[in-house]
């Protein structure tokens, strides 16, 4: 039997998971359509008027992001654990935070990136300025990843569990809270003129600092799930 | 002593002990928070701002303390209960979880009875509030998790993992709402050098601080002790016991 480099595992499952969802593309986009709709829900129920939309608008976004990544964090390790194939990655030979890290990375690229690519539209609905539009993809860029990566944890505590989705938002919802304040307060402050620099530095952090940790995390809750 | 320890770590040994030391948990406990509200409420003096309706500080603060408090110990067990496979520090940090949320609850409401004359309504979306809020929904996310999984070791690893997350995160929670907004009064109590805080008024806050760790105690061994029962209902010496005339 031969034995994977753990930079080619690394690749393959990213690839193999890339490409499963390409496969099932519609999974891939009601996310994102939940998030434009969420956005739209807005102004139908605070009213049109222009000047509370704008003031408005950074903190709903934010928030329809949020639940958007949220809803979509089921799929991480659902059909995997499902199929079994979860628990090949946990008997091999490859350590299973660096394959859990792999599947959190193709998940964002499928589900967090696209969000970034309709945020600038979403900005445009309710009129931002154009620097408020820059931080808003911005701090998507650097918020979501985090997003997924502390999801990722929840989604491994509950993966056994038949009706885990309402648990999984318990969870993690009070977990995303500084990502939402600092990357909503980073659009509202570049709207207003003012230096975001401090809100992108703590993001980054936040950043780091789910990459290196969460998947340990991830892997230990994978382990006491399906043990 | 480290053979007690050892002795501790046995449901059976841990049963009776915990057994023989609640009544006397209890005693001292009553003791302790009957001199502390008489401190508090008759011999401490009256606020020069805030009149009598301060004096509510004696149940609010302990409780917040508390629920931090007891939040860490839910972790910190946890940890202890994943990394040497102890059951009883299992058991302490599942039972911890409903007496912490039940704290966060109290400090919540003190705080909110409290805010209404103080500051004109019952919840403001000030920094503090907030992330005792937050801390409340960690308490209630462990406590879901727990009751959902059906195996009930399973089920207190993987609690254990989301409170070492949580305590992770609660600095993070809490700075980042501090920043958010503050409106809350400043510690008066931990300030370092002379605390701002008059000496008559810091002696019943501190006998109910302690009262209050005592009652987490008791209540942590009484909960303990059913959940001891509880797994180990098929042992020898739990049937023993409930033979017993």
């Amino acid at each position: 039997m031969s034995t994977l480099s753990l930079r080619r595992a690394f690749t393959l499952l990213l690839w193999r998971d890339m490409l499963l969802a390409f496969r099932r593309r519609t999974e891939m986009i009601n996310p994102l359509l939940f998030f434009i709709l969420v956005t739209a829900l807005f102004p139908l129920g605070i009213g049109a008027d222009p000047a509370l939309l704008r003031s408005v608008a950074p903190g709903i976004i934010w928030v329809a992001a949020l639940l958007a990544a949220m809803l979509s964090l089921d799929s991480v390790f659902r059909s995997d654990f499902e199929d079994g194939s979860l628990e090949q990655f946990l008997i091999s030979a490859q350590p299973v935070s660096i394959l859990v890290l792999a599947k959190v990375i193709a998940h964002w690229l499928i589900t967090g990136l696209p969000l970034l690519i309709v945020a600038p539209l979403l900005g445009l609905l309710p009129d931002l300025p154009s620097a408020s539009i820059g931080t808003l993809m911005l701090t998507l860029a650097l918020g979501t990843p985090v997003l997924s990566m502390i999801g990722a944890i929840g989604v491994a505590l509950t993966v056994g569990l038949r009706r885990g989705g309402v648990i999984l938002s318990l969870l993690v919802l009070p977990l995303y809270i500084p990502v939402l304040i600092f990357a909503a307060n980073a659009v509202e402050s570049a709207g207003a003129g003012l230096p975001i620099t401090a809100h992108l530095s703590l993001l980054t952090a936040l950043l780091v600092l789910s990459v290196s940790l969460s998947p340990l995390a991830t892997a230990a809750a994978l382990k006491i799930s399906l043990s | 002593m480290l053979r007690f320890f050892h002795q501790l770590g046995s449901p059976k040994y841990f049963y009776h002990i915990a057994g023989r030391w609640i009544p006397w948990l209890a005693g001292i406990f009553i003791l302790l928070v009957l001199a502390g509200l008489y401190q508090g409420m008759v011999v401490a003096p009256t606020d020069y701002q805030q009149g009598d309706s301060y004096r509510i500080m004696f149940i609010h603060v302990p409780s917040a303390w508390m629920s931090l408090f007891i939040y860490v110990v839910m972790a910190g067990a946890g940890a202890i209960g994943l990394i040497w496979h102890m059951k009883l520090a299992e058991v302490i940090a599942i039972s911890s979880a409903p007496i912490g949320a039940s704290f966060t609850f109290l400090a919540l409401v003190t705080g909110s009875i409290w805010g209404k004359p103080m500051w004109g309504a019952w919840w403001v979306w000030d920094a503090r509030l907030t992330s005792e809020l937050i801390l409340l929904f960690l308490y209630l996310g462990v406590m879901a998790l727990y009751s959902a999984v059906e195996d009930k070791r399973t089920a207190a690893r993987a609690t254990a993992i989301l409170a070492i997350v949580g305590v992770v995160n609660i600095p993070i929670i809490h700075y980042s709402v501090e920043w958010w907004n503050t409106l809350h009064q400043g510690p008066t109590v931990t300030k370092f050098g002379a605390p701002s805080i008059d000496l008559r008024m810091l002696i019943p806050l501190l006998i109910m601080a302690v009262a209050f760790k005592l009652f987490y105690l008791l209540v942590v061994l009484m909960r303990a002790r059913v959940e001891v029962l509880q797994r180990e209902r098929n042992a020898q010496w739990v049937r023993e016991l409930v033979d017993a005339p």
